[in-house]
């Protein structure tokens, strides 16, 4: 499926002595748009790939952000419409191979023509962890475990939270880092955004459900960005939300489908065992298949974590071993939507000074 | 509760059970907790499904149980192990089955070390040298005897005489498993279904007829826990534990609990005595218990087994109420005589669980 926001439409095979250079994007997220959106579109072709038949990632299912609470819709009208009327894009759209052959990279797609390009900037974001598997949480075989995104669905779909019986829940445990520095799922690092994520559900189902008592259960509260520290006051002295610092051991399931969780306090050093009516999993960040396989074709390096790795992680890390292909956004690690916004402008500035002069550091 | 959620998980954690001509080593204490089980393996595998199961009089304690009690050291363990190794490689069989779950968890902790620490493997087999003489192979296939069982679990169906079927509703009987701790939650990867919802016992009863019963408590520690107990001091703390587990399972009225580990039946069964006559408490209906049974005995009630062969007259919890249920028939007259009609005493009448 093509999109064109714009009426010319540039030959996919391109005689390229006589055409403007192309810049393919992988990726219809906000870090593939964004690119897109700060790429001068009047000296450059500009082509984005999205696999689905919508562009807009993850943030497309969400319903507010944090720390302000805004709707996502904002922030994700404002990446596509910063996007040049000329910019092609195409959705529904799976690659199949790429070749690289000197300077240029060919892509083929499923059933398409082959897309030739001089720079490829891969902005395939990220998965979010599976939460089967920290099987002893019981998510997909207990009915009242559910995940951040699907809380988040409710949110955007504008239904009311309810357990599967289609009662209203009087408590609910909110389970920080699923899937995230946990060294049995093989994930050590941090995922970032969760905290702040489940701070800012919690307070949501309280404006919700204001009857509703939550008890959120976290290692530690990385409360790194700005005014990230007052929306986690807010929700213990506005909300009353309670915040246990002890991670989840188990959960199981009453008679009733409520859950009984097991955990620890650790503050106070005392086990813990409660029952509430649905639990929320955080889950985090992880590399997506999808994103490791297109670096397999382009031979792109993963880190011990999965993600991929840029040229220098503090000085070049837009740009790879590869010259000629750019990483932005969650490929390279969990970040929030700020931090990629930043990061796929600081991606745009490089790939243009690349093709303007050849240095792609 | 979503079961598909379950059998996903369980395609997830299958392994490999060897199909025949099995080195079977015996527990230390289930002849003593629960007699007719073992011999009832035997009698299955060989009279029922034509197998070559082969015991080594020379074999001993794996000393598991100190081990797990802190009272044996590893290197000791592993060269103990070593030798019951040595037995079976000297009998001509590469297939190792135990019968204790304990012995289980040791024997696949000790190849687990093996295979990332070879320079380990090559000082224990020098210790074997020095002290026995002998030398092993690895076995090629290691199970449970639960997990043979569980391979066989269709072919036992096939000729089973009995569901567990209630006789009187036609309902399926439902049953509240339980896995030893040491069967897969060292190595997930080694159980049938893996730690968290293991399907070992499962997939037994599923194919017998039975229901299963998931209760929030159903992961907890059955009593045992070795120092729990051991040290006498800590035994409250094993009775607790056990309790735990009845008042959370109760509300569901199970029919009766199915272990695989030596330990687990004992404390579940004997700690139902202990509280009916402590606080007058009985967990099944009408002041009885709940029956406990291990798998083996479940079988061989299944095959039409005289269930005073397979030893149910030494359980604390009598096991009659679960026998009406299915309609095996018994014998109460010979309940407590031996095979050549001597008495082998009555245990005096509980003052409240319900007594046969």
């Amino acid at each position: 499926m093509e999109c064109q926001l714009g009426n010319q439409k540039p030959p996919l095979f391109l005689n390229f002595t006589e055409m403007k250079k192309r810049i393919i994007i992988i990726g219809g997220g906000i870090a593939g748009m964004t690119v897109a959106g700060a790429l001068p579109s009047n000296e450059f072709d500009i082509i984005l790939i999205e696999k689905e038949i919508l562009p807009g990632g993850h943030v497309a299912k969400w319903d507010r952000l944090f720390p302000s609470r805004r709707p996502a819709k904002e922030v994700l009208d404002f990446v596509q419409k910063s996007m040049a009327k000329n910019v092609v894009i195409k959705t529904g759209s799976t690659i199949t191979t790429i070749h690289r052959d000197q300077n240029l990279f060919t892509l083929h797609l499923n059933g398409e023509e082959p897309i030739v390009g001089d720079a490829v900037v891969l902005a395939t974001g990220f998965d979010l962890f599976d939460a089967r598997k920290k099987e002893e949480y019981g998510y997909g075989i207990y009915n009242n475990v559910i995940t951040s995104e699907e809380l988040e669905q409710i949110f955007h779909e504008g239904k009311k939270l309810t357990t599967s019986e289609g009662k209203t829940p009087q408590r609910i445990g909110i389970i920080h880092c699923v899937g995230s520095r946990d060294e049995k799922v093989g994930n050590l690092y941090c995922s970032k955004v969760c905290c702040v994520t489940g701070v800012k559900q919690a307070i949501e189902i309280k404006e919700m459900l204001p009857e509703c008592e939550i008890f959120s259960f976290y290692m530690d509260l990385r409360m790194y960005d700005r005014n990230f520290e007052e929306l986690y006051y807010e929700a213990q002295q506005k909300w009353g939300i309670n915040f246990i610092r002890g991670r989840l051991s188990e959960c199981a399931e009453n008679p009733g489908h409520s859950l009984i969780i097991k955990t620890e306090d650790t503050l106070t050093g005392h086990p813990l065992k409660m029952t509430v009516d649905m639990i929320i999993l955080l889950v985090g960040f992880v590399p997506s298949p999808e994103t490791k396989r297109i670096a397999r074709m382009l031979d792109l390096q993963t880190g011990q974590d999965g993600f991929l790795l840029s040229s220098d992680e503090h000085y070049n890390d837009n740009s790879t071993s590869v010259p000629g292909v750019f990483l932005t956004g969650a490929v390279k690690g969990p970040a929030c939507i700020v931090n990629t916004i930043a990061d796929a402008r600081a991606t745009a500035l490089q790939i243009e000074r690349f093709l303007i002069t050849g240095i792609s550091e | 509760m979503k079961i598909e959620g379950k059998r996903r998980i369980w395609k997830d954690y299958q392994k490999e059970i060897a199909e025949d001509r099995y080195f079977y080593v015996r527990s230390c204490v289930r002849q003593n907790f629960f007699p007719g089980s073992e011999r009832t393996f035997l009698r299955i595998m060989k009279d029922e499904l034509n197998k070559d199961v082969f015991e080594n009089a020379a074999h001993t304690t794996c000393s598991g149980i100190g081990y797990h009690s802190d009272i044996v050291p590893f290197e000791t363990v592993m060269t103990m192990v070593a030798r019951q190794f040595a037995l079976m490689t000297e009998s001509g069989y590469e297939n190792f089955t135990t019968s204790c779950i304990t012995s289980f968890g040791l024997y696949t902790e000790i190849l687990e070390t093996w295979q990332h620490f070879p320079d380990v493997e090559l000082r224990v087999r020098e210790h074997l040298k020095k002290a026995t003489g002998r030398e092993f192979i690895v076995p090629k296939n290691l199970s449970h005897a639960s997990d043979v069982i569980f391979k066989f679990r269709k072919e036992i169906a096939n000729k089973a005489k009995f569901k567990l079927i209630n006789k009187h509703t036609g309902k399926p009987i439902q049953v509240v498993e339980h896995i030893g701790c040491h069967y897969s939650r060292m190595f997930p990867s080694k159980g049938v279904g893996g730690a968290e919802y293991p399907y070992v016992l499962v997939g037994m009863i599923e194919d017998w007829g039975g229901e299963v019963i998931d209760y929030p408590e159903r992961r907890h520690c059955c009593g045992f826990g070795f120092r729990q107990y051991l040290v006498q001091a800590n035994r409250g703390y094993s009775l607790s534990c056990s309790k735990k587990k009845f008042d959370s399972m109760a509300p569901y009225k199970p029919d009766c609990i199915l272990t695989n580990c030596p330990g687990c039946p004992m404390f579940l069964d004997r700690w139902q005595y202990a509280l009916s006559e402590m606080e007058g408490i009985t967990y099944g209906e009408n002041g009885q218990g709940i029956p406990v049974l291990t798998y083996e005995e479940l079988a061989g009630m299944m095959l039409g087994y005289n269930p005073w062969d397979l030893g149910l007259q030494v359980h604390q919890v009598p096991v009659e109420p679960l026998l009406d249920k299915i309609g095996i028939p018994y014998n109460p007259e010979q309940k407590f005589l031996t095979l050549d009609g001597m008495s082998i005493g009555k245990p005096e009448t509980p003052t409240f669980l319900k007594f046969y």
